[in-house]
């Protein structure tokens, strides 16, 4: 009986690489965690750990992008019955991501973050999250989905409030307690839905699906997933927590958080709504394309509303969401072929990589593809440009000895390159050529054009067009002029501690790394267009996450 | 809460109910039981040593911060799903062996080494915040 039950081919090592960034993240953390005393040594162990993730998660790329979508059965037991780890190209770009990321801000962190907060475990914290992060992106699992979001949410809160000042403790009540009701939601959906399907590993939901006829309990659950994981993720009607609370922190830590956190409210989305439920998704479709315009209006509203530099890169967080929930919005009219043809013709092309993204497709599936392509292509750019933002403005913030526009400024003759790599950052978050907010954008206007909704092609330029206003009243005013008159001491923007940011050269390292990610993905934007085909590809079309999880062994 | 009958009984107490986790932490794999159950009832254990000797004497007492036992517990479990790399089953694969220890056959296996590291998580995160409580009430 037993052996039934269980996988039993042998494994290879590589075949570890599937877990391999989440157990590196929970041994760092737990490593840094007993040594917490020896606080000189947390870099020099944190770095290293974080460069062994990153290489983990490219390795777990690569290894996708070689072999198709990869399986690990926890305890070999197989798969309805055991917890499945199931990476596909869509799981891995985000992982990827955000090992890039995390990396970047570890470095930054390493010299921004003072002595006290690392005691109180800032890189134990950050590693704890990296886990959740990271086994959020890979598990194939819908309860275990929701237990890596408790675990990023833990780390989380322990880093929202590592200074302990007053300000903190009232963005993190928000945060927390509005996170903990989307996450509650999560669960008592997660609760329906296996009262329903019997069953919570994805791949088995994605097959029972398909003939299942009780289709308004399908589409109730479905419209609680969409709530919890649009509050996930601070789309439009329940996006107040994340303007509320993102600029408390310290800089570090909002770059991460802005960069990661909601975009695993996304990917959640993309992976239970999207794939596992596709005719309920196409019955929403016009919901969300609602949400997204909305969501993005009120981003670039809100953006040039403010006049602290922080909160103006909060608003910026949400106008991207909503531009990545417009992808998931386009369904329906003619089918034409994948982005890949457009972004050939865009771009230099590099045909050399693009043999596996040729597969034919449905025709109705093809603005799908399209739109699920740009939108992983945008929250991809999105998770490395609002990083380096949010550490960018941090060094700026550091320098300027203020973080509110109205006291900055003169940065641009006192810092020619802080202010150049700024812009760039800037140039991107706009959706300006040639960086890589650029091409996401592209493939997403004409995907709505295509997929019959030119009113939300022209909301996503339209909502540029603000964001590059914004962008442009953040650099005139904090760099291009000159410095006012120094202000008095109090510090009117409030939220700034100048003890606890990074000194100014050691925090460009990791400006540099981001910012080499931003000009790759614009100038040369193939490659990375032809990963998120095959990851767009992948979610219409779950046949290979299917197989890779019932078929075989791995 | 510190009267001398009190004072007297709990490092008794304390010391049973330390030996009576361990005996539900070992039992735990086909019976009720195991390292998360066994966890509380250690750290309540330690709960009732600080309410009668104080906070002082518990520390002292565990050699270790709390955090640093979580931590370790958290490691231990992550080596446990680990060893079955070696092996080359999946990750967190139980894995057994038998020996024979003075005439007795003991069931060694790596869920047992992944719920003592759940048994030191929940002794050191609950009793790492039921000492932080009683250290704020006596200020």
């Amino acid at each position: 009986m037993k052996t039934e039950a269980m996988v039993e081919a042998a494994l290879a090592p590589s075949d570890y690489l599937v877990v391999a960034p989440v157990v590196v993240c929970l041994v760092f953390g737990a490593i840094l965690l007993m040594i917490r005393k020896r606080i000189d040594w947390h870099p020099f162990l944190a770095i290293p750990g974080f460069f062994l993730v990153l290489a983990a998660d490219v390795l777990l790329l690569l290894k996708v992008a070689a072999e198709g979508p990869q399986t690990m059965m926890m305890g070999g037991w197989k798969a309805p019955f055991g917890i499945a780890f199931t990476v596909d190209m869509l799981g891995a770009l985000f992982v990827t991501a955000s090992g890039f990321v995390a990396f970047a801000a570890a470095i930054y962190a390493s010299v921004s973050i003072s002595r006290t907060e690392r005691r109180y475990g800032f890189f134990p914290f950050l590693f704890l999250m990296m886990a959740g992060v990271s086994g959020a992106f890979l598990t194939g699992d819908v309860f275990n989905l929701y237990v890596w979001f408790e675990v990023l949410l833990i780390g989380s809160f322990g880093l929202l409030i590592l200074g302990s000042e007053h300000e903190q403790l009232d963005g993190a009540t928000k945060y927390c307690f509005l996170n903990l009701v989307a996450t509650t939601l999560f669960l008592i959906t997660t609760g329906y839905l296996y009262g329903l399907f019997g069953t919570l590993n994805m791949a088995d939901i994605a097959e029972k699906a398909g003939g299942f006829e009780n289709d308004g309990a399908l589409l109730t659950i479905v419209v609680l997933f969409l709530v919890a994981f649009s509050a996930k993720a601070a789309a439009f009607p329940l996006n107040f927590w994340l303007p509320a609370s993102y600029h408390t922190p310290r800089f570090v830590v909002s770059a991460l958080f802005a960069g990661l956190l909601t975009k695993v409210g996304v990917y959640a989305l993309i992976r239970i709504v999207l794939m596992l439920f596709p005719p309920q998704h196409a019955e929403l479709a016009p919901l969300i394309a609602w949400v997204a315009a909305l969501t993005m209006l009120v981003g670039a509203f809100g953006a040039l509303a403010q006049s602290d530099l922080r909160r103006l890169l909060n608003y910026f967080v949400v106008a991207g969401i909503g531009t990545i929930f417009a992808g998931l919005a386009l369904v329906g009219g003619e089918g034409t072929p994948g982005a890949a043809s457009l972004a050939s013709a865009a771009a230099a092309a590099t045909p050399d990589v693009v043999a596996s993204a040729a597969a034919p497709l449905l025709p109705a599936a093809g603005n799908l593809v399209v739109g699920l392509s740009g939108a992983v292509f945008y929250a991809l750019h999105s998770i490395v440009v609002m990083t380096a933002l949010y550490l960018a403005a941090g060094t700026a913030a550091r320098i300027a000895g203020s973080s509110s526009l109205r006291d900055m400024g003169g940065l641009w003759r006192g810092k020619p390159a802080l202010a150049a790599l700024m812009l760039v950052f800037l140039f991107a978050v706009s959706g300006l050529p040639p960086f890589s907010g650029f091409w996401p954008k592209v493939v997403l206007v004409r995907g709505a054009f295509q997929a019959g909704l030119p009113w939300l092609g022209a909301v996503i330029l339209f909502t540029g067009f603000l964001m590059t206003v914004a962008s442009a009243r953040i650099f005139a005013l904090a760099f291009w002029r000159n410095a006012p008159e120094p202000a008095v001491a109090g510090v009117p923007g409030g939220s700034f501690d100048p003890q606890g940011e990074a000194s100014p050269a050691l925090s460009m390292a990791p400006l540099l790394i981001l910012a080499a990610f931003v000009v790759a993905a614009g100038v040369m934007p193939q490659w990375l267009v032809t990963l998120t085909d095959i990851a767009a590809r992948g979610v219409v079309d779950p046949a290979a996450y299917l197989g890779s999880v019932f078929g075989g062994a791995s | 809460m510190r009267t001398i009958i009190f004072r007297f009984t709990a490092p008794y107490l304390t010391a049973l109910m330390v030996l009576f986790s361990i005996f539900v932490l070992l039992r735990g794999h086909n019976e009720p039981g195991g390292g998360f159950i066994g966890g509380l009832i250690a750290a309540s254990a330690l709960a009732i040593y600080g309410i009668a000797c104080g906070v002082v004497a518990v520390r002292r007492s565990l050699h270790f911060h709390p955090m640093s036992i979580s931590a370790a517990g958290l490691f231990l479990a992550v080596v446990a799903g680990l060893l079955s790399l070696p092996v080359g089953s999946q990750f967190m694969t139980g894995l057994w062996v038998f020996p024979t220890v003075f005439g007795t056959e003991l069931a060694l296996s790596t869920p047992l080494i992944f719920d003592i590291g759940v048994y030191l998580v929940v002794v050191g995160s609950i009793s790492s915040i039921a000492l932080a409580l009683e250290e704020r009430e006596s200020d």
